[in-house]
């Protein structure tokens, strides 16, 4: 009977009852949305960035460079000379070099000229036909294949620039040769070449005199067997590098920043900063957050302490028929109990809408996507506000249980 | 049957109170009169269990309850004691066949709807106490106090808020059940319409000093 006491009551003042629901919704939405974002972003950000111990591209901003040329996120900072690239690729501390040539973009999808490495790197799989070997094929990430429809056998036209509306390469069609099976790294979103397309594409057609052996300039173990003229007005857009050795990863930005015209950067110290920057963002939402769970912690208090007033009558009823004190306070307890779930479940609920509005803005302007996975935080959250609903039922459960219900029935 | 012996009462940081002894036997009903303030709440409260004599003995048919500890006087009253208030106090968010279940003792809905066939309320047992009428509230809360078959019919001022017709038919009711159930009817009042009804009387009037 208790127990039906408790639901009536939270049914019977409805106003109340949704100004307590309600405060608690939004506060555990906003926080419970934070998280999800945190938490995939963090998450995304580690998958994406494998093992690329140094960033190397045209002097700029650091992170400008490193969201560009790991993260597709950003424009390129600017182009570097071949020539100077293969001064650092050919450095025996260097473990394994990547070079990156982009700046052109189907759909908004960014066109990235590199080398095979570059797919190893990602573990990636094709799902059908096979990976580019000539210039102008081009290997597409499985999510750009499902939003375009481009199949194998298609050809398609990049655009200068990473925004739709611009210049489009007519006389240079790519050829779909291959699809890449999903890999939830950044490769799913992009159109994967070889260098020499991009040169091509970008070279004037009276000078397009593009040498065939470039590529094995570019592959280091065939270095010395097969000795390469190098076009000087060759440029790439950036080199991802792996180190042989920890010291090494300090010492070559130390050497690349200063003797050159590049830049080295450690990604992994650019995207700490990063994270860093969001995080105070993100705090400061989370602190709006909790002083909406804390008003709301305070609301069910006032409710239910307003309530009391109104209800001591009933409360003595229930004792002069037999209920015991804890009882009474149990009953308290619970109401605050069930205000907190409902709360909490209607505020998850927001929060996955707010979601799939994120995700339609971040889907066009970034290529990101949320899923609404249920992450372990959100059991903390869950913890949070049972304890805020309780905590906040828990002075006037302890005023019904302590009620002198003679001096009740006596104020009459 | 019920019965005090030197009941006193001291009241915190204020006078103290001796009460007549009474006695009344099961089926039999009692007046306790006297003006406002001479303590005849407090005595009913004390034959309930609400609060604890400061001296003497409260004794129901053998059973000193006086001396039970508060859980036992809880479960004691909510098993053998019916108390009808002066003012109808209802859960109003239940309906009025909720509130005649409330006790966690002896609850059953065949018994809550054969009482509310006689009390004339079956009408209204899905409505919400706010619906009825105050006599009709107060058929209700008599109603609920009968609910355990009680040993013990305690009533507050049952009706000094209603008018004559109303007064009649709860003063019945309270006799009707009293016999019915071998309770025995114990009524605080300053209401003289009820002398006529009930020849035994206590005048706590007499022991105010």
């Amino acid at each position: 009977m208790l127990r039906k006491i408790v639901w009536k009551n939270i049914v019977y003042k409805p106003l109340n009852t949704a100004l307590c629901v309600g405060l608690l919704l939004f506060g555990v939405g906003i926080i419970s949305l934070l998280l999800l974002i945190q938490h995939q972003l963090e998450q995304k950000f580690a998958r994406d960035l494998q093992n690329i111990d140094l960033v190397v591209g045209a002097k700029g901003s650091p992170l400008q460079l490193v969201l560009s040329a790991v993260y597709h996120l950003d424009a390129p900072t600017g182009n570097i000379k071949l020539a100077d690239a293969r001064k650092i690729m050919s450095n025996p501390m260097i473990q394994e070099a990547i070079p990156m040539a982009y700046g052109d973009s189907y759909q908004g999808y960014r066109i990235l000229g590199t080398t095979e490495a570059y797919l190893k790197k990602y573990d990636a799989q094709l799902r059908e036909g096979h990976l580019f070997s000539k210039a102008m094929q081009a290997t597409i990430g499985s999510n750009i294949a499902e939003k375009t429809g481009l199949r194998v056998g298609d050809t398609f036209l990049g655009t200068h620039g990473e925004v739709k509306g611009g210049h489009v390469h007519e006389d240079h069609p790519y050829t779909v040769v291959g699809i890449l099976q999903p890999t939830n790294t950044v490769l799913d979103n992009l159109v994967l070449t070889k260098l020499e397309s991009v040169w091509q594409v970008h070279t004037p057609p009276d000078t397009e005199q593009l040498p065939q052996d470039t590529e094995l300039a570019l592959n280091q173990g065939h270095e010395h067997s097969s000795p390469v003229s190098i076009n000087d007005s060759m440029e790439i857009t950036a080199l991802l590098l792996r180190c042989k050795t920890k010291i090494a990863i300090l010492n070559i930005p130390r050497i690349i920043n200063e003797q050159t015209n590049m830049q080295a950067v450690l990604p992994t110290l650019e995207i700490n900063r990063l994270f860093h920057m969001m995080g105070i963002g993100g705090m400061t939402l989370k602190m709006i957050a909790g002083g909406i769970m804390g008003m709301a912690g305070f609301s069910i208090f006032f409710v239910l302490y307003n309530r009391l007033r109104e209800r001591k009558f009933e409360l003595a009823l229930l004792r002069t028929v037999g209920y015991r004190p804890w009882q009474l306070f149990r009953m308290l307890v619970l109401e605050g109990l069930i205000l907190a779930i409902v709360g909490y479940v209607l505020g998850w609920l927001f929060s996955r809408v707010g979601l799939y509005v994120v995700n339609q803005q971040a889907k066009s302007d970034f290529n990101l996507y949320f899923s609404s996975e249920w992450i372990v935080d959100e059991a903390w959250l869950l913890l949070l506000t049972i304890m805020v609903g309780v905590g906040a039922a828990l002075l006037p459960a302890l005023q019904a249980m302590r009620m002198n219900i003679s001096a009740v029935l006596s104020e009459n | 049957m019920i019965q005090t012996r030197s009941l006193t009462y001291q009241y915190p940081a204020s006078i103290s109170i001796s009460f007549p002894d009474i006695r009344v036997e099961p089926g039999h009903a009692l007046l306790i009169c006297g003006e406002s303030g001479c303590g005849k709440t407090t005595l009913l409260h004390l034959l309930a269990g609400l609060r604890q004599p400061t001296t003497g003995q409260v004794v129901v048919e053998g059973e000193t309850i006086s001396d039970f500890s508060p859980a036992e006087m809880d479960q004691y009253r909510g098993q053998h004691i019916g108390i009808v208030y002066q003012q109808t106090y209802f859960i109003e968010s239940l309906s009025i066949l909720d509130n005649l279940l409330l006790s966690p003792y002896g609850k059953s809905q065949l018994k809550a709807k054969n009482i509310a066939k006689r009390f004339q309320i079956n009408d209204l047992l899905f409505r919400y106490p706010h619906q009825l009428s105050v006599g009709q509230q107060q058929r209700a809360s008599i109603a609920r106090a009968v609910m355990n078959k009680p040993k013990l019919l305690l009533a507050d001022e049952p009706t000094s808020a209603l008018d004559n017709k109303n007064c009649g038919l709860v003063i019945d009711l309270l006799l009707e059940e009293a016999l019915a159930y071998d309770a025995a009817l114990i009524i605080v009042t300053h209401d003289d319409r009820l002398r006529e009804e009930i020849s035994d009387s206590v005048d706590l009037n007499a022991f105010a000093n």
